[in-house]
């Protein structure tokens, strides 16, 4: 089972500079906890203890999956989940 | 130093003062790896505050995946602040996720006179740069971007 993952830049120093990498679990969470054991440390910058961090999206295909199941969201082969760290920012 | 084009500045000057009081945003794309700010592509501020900005999570991945088969960059990440001064504050450098990128502000604080500076942020250092506003090096500020 494959399921394509891309890397957004700033995370690179995880995956040795890959902009992608493959993975493999039934749900968002699965393939992260994957990805973790090959590509250490990764987890904790996707979530933290209430799940999916607020400042990074997470796509599954075409949509965020803060609007599907969040980190339960069911994957399959042949996906392709896409990291990107939010922009965002302001005077506060 | 980033290097831009009058048309750019005044691309990015207009939007800020068009969303005043809300926080504007954008990107200035341009060839990966030639720090070239070309194509002006002004971004929805998802949360329509006058303290945050966020680039719409759907947009930002449209426009992302854009630059990526188009084999760009985002040159700069624009955003302006409305009654403050033109300086990352500590949320602009907690989310300053593109160290490759220009991080340009503006203040809209002063209707008559903008403030436009630019930063480089990389690993929570913030270094700010001199602005050369020139009509010199080539390239297409006049494509459209996505309005």
């Amino acid at each position: 089972m494959a399921i394509e993952v891309r890397i957004p830049t700033i995370l690179r120093t995880y995956t040795g500079g890959a902009k992608a990498v493959e993975g493999s679990g039934a749900t968002i969470a699965e393939l992260i906890g994957d990805l973790d054991t090959r590509y250490g440390g990764l987890r904790d910058r996707l979530q933290d203890e209430t799940g999916l961090r607020r400042f990074v999206n997470v796509y599954l295909n075409d949509e965020d999956v803060r609007f599907l199941g969040g980190l339960e969201t069911p994957v399959r082969d042949g996906d392709t989940v896409t990291v990107l760290p939010a922009v965002a920012g302001g005077a506060g | 130093m980033l290097t831009l084009h009058p048309a750019l500045r005044d691309k990015v000057v207009a939007h800020a003062r068009a969303d005043h009081p809300d926080e504007a945003c954008g990107v200035i794309a341009g060839p990966a790896g030639q720090d070239r700010p070309e194509r002006f592509i002004p971004m929805l501020n998802a949360q329509r505050s006058p303290t945050f900005y966020e680039f719409d999570s759907l947009e930002l991945l449209r426009v992302w995946r854009e630059m990526d088969d188009r084999d760009e960059e985002p040159a700069v990440i624009y955003h302006s602040h409305t009654a403050t001064e033109a300086y990352p504050s500590r949320t602009d450098i907690s989310y300053a996720n593109e160290p490759g990128a220009h991080y340009v502000l503006v203040s809209t604080r002063d209707p008559g006179e903008v403030e436009f500076r630019s930063f480089r942020i990389v690993d929570g250092t913030v270094t700010e740069e001199e602005v050369r506003i020139t009509d010199s090096p080539p390239g297409d500020p006049t494509a459209p971007g996505l309005e």
